[in-house]
């Protein structure tokens, strides 16, 4: 008898979760509904007038961006942890970290990349000038995916609690501060012609630390969550 | 089974294993031995600590005091897969049994000669291979939960409860796979209120009392 692969237990993960998270998509949508009518209000709340909207798109768009990823992490090991497929994950024998990883990715596949995909749409109806474009869209496909991994760790620690919401942005909105000051940063930076190169360069510095450490924080919390 | 593994060690052996919650203590000390072609019978009555016992043996839980061996070793991480049955069965509501038995391969590996759709027709749910899980009953979901533990590679079984919620056909079951399951060698652990009794031909017998009882 042979155990399954660490490589086919990582893409288990991701069918499985991939599968429900499919025969769910309206769930699943909700975020980028949610993206997408917050974006509209600023034009409402703010008036029509584009040179006031375009100062401004950055850091609001970077900021529904956050707040919209928050809405899916609630649900992330929620349902693990209550049919018990966390038992099974654990008693696989497989590395948890590994398996964490899967989620994260497919949580950032399901709720980033979507986001991402919305910006330029986003963009364009706040007015936010075509040359900064570039600049936003770089730095939330390297910010989101941090979002994503700090996220789940703060999801897996409060996965075993009724009511985990408002303790789950409590605990994520203060850590993420420094990828926001950075992604805003570095479009605020295009738009008066400073270089980009030092923000962009902090994201991704992050972006390959949370990648790397990230699962197996999250693995250790699942664990204690477990215990 | 070519890799079987050694007769003489057991699978698994827990050595003054007890666990305290808050002062109060749940269960133990108590040793046990597990070897191949062997089922244990815990029996205790609700609240007595078993499905604790269990959750301690499958390593989702860290004991108070005592140590595990797992195939002779000392450890507390699992070196092997570990068929475990609780009564949150691990089955997603979303998804067919089918793919549930695909989620479990990927983790556990598959054991040789026994397909995915075969494991789900010998526990009976044969023409439910696609619905979710969702929509079907909880002795339906016990037998997909038992048809993963057929279709899946692992020597060592825990069972917690393995004839709730089932028919009368349903525990012939249990005992048919149990039976199969110890002669390709494997072992097994499994818990019991005590109101039904197993069928084995060979079964050992474990009463855990309520410790401050």
């Amino acid at each position: 008898m042979r155990k399954g692969s660490v490589l086919s237990a990582f893409f288990g993960v991701i069918r499985r979760d991939a599968l429900s998270l499919w025969r769910r998509r309206a769930d699943a949508l909700n975020p980028i509904w949610f993206a997408a009518i917050v974006i509209t209000l600023f034009p409402l709340a703010l008036g029509p007038e584009a040179a006031k909207l375009a100062r401004i798109a950055g850091g609001v768009i970077w900021v529904i961006v956050l707040l919209a990823s928050l809405l899916s992490l609630d649900a992330l090991f929620r349902a693990d942890l209550e049919e018990g497929s966390l038992d099974v994950m654990l008693t696989s024998a497989q590395p948890l970290a590994v398996l964490a990883g899967a989620k994260i990715l497919l949580h950032w596949i399901a709720t980033g990349l979507p986001l991402l995909a919305i910006t330029p749409l986003a963009a364009t109806a706040l007015g936010l000038s075509p040359r900064a474009l570039p600049v936003l869209l770089t730095s939330l496909a390297l910010g989101t995916p941090i979002i994503s991994v700090i996220g789940a760790c703060a999801a897996a620690l409060t996965a075993g609690l009724r009511r985990a919401g408002m303790l789950l942005s409590l605990i994520v909105l203060p850590l993420v501060v420094p990828v926001l000051i950075f992604g805003a940063g570095a479009v605020e930076a295009s738009l008066t012609g400073a270089s980009t190169t030092q923000p962009l360069l902090l994201l991704a510095a992050g972006l390959a630390a949370a990648v790397s450490l990230g699962p197996l924080v999250c693995a250790a919390a699942l664990r204690l969550g477990n215990h | 089974m070519s890799d079987s593994p050694d007769d003489s060690v057991p699978l698994l052996a827990a050595r003054g294993l007890a666990v305290v919650r808050q002062g109060e203590p749940i269960f133990g000390p108590l040793d046990l031995e597990l070897r191949a072609g062997e089922v244990l019978l815990v029996e205790g009555g609700n609240g007595s600590g078993k499905t604790t016992l269990l959750r301690v043996l499958a390593g989702l839980l860290a004991p108070s005091h005592g140590q595990i061996l797992r195939a002779g070793i000392e450890s507390e991480d699992l070196l092997a897969p570990v068929g475990f049955l609780s009564h949150a069965t691990g089955l997603r509501a979303d998804l067919s049994p089918l793919e549930q038995l695909d989620f479990f391969a990927c983790l556990y590996g598959v054991r040789p000669g026994i397909a995915a759709m075969a494991a789900l027709h010998s526990v009976g749910l044969a023409g439910f291979e696609h619905m979710p899980v969702r929509r079907l009953s909880a002795g339906q979901r016990k037998r997909c939960a038992l048809a993963a533990l057929l279709h899946t590679a692992n020597h060592l079984w825990l069972l917690d409860e393995p004839y709730a919620n089932l028919d009368r056909d349903g525990q012939i079951l249990v005992d048919r796979l149990l039976e199969g399951h110890i002669a390709r060698g494997g072992a097994a652990l499994i818990t019991s209120h005590g109101l039904i009794e197993p069928q084995l031909s060979r079964v050992r017998r474990m009463r855990l009392e309520l410790a401050d009882a």
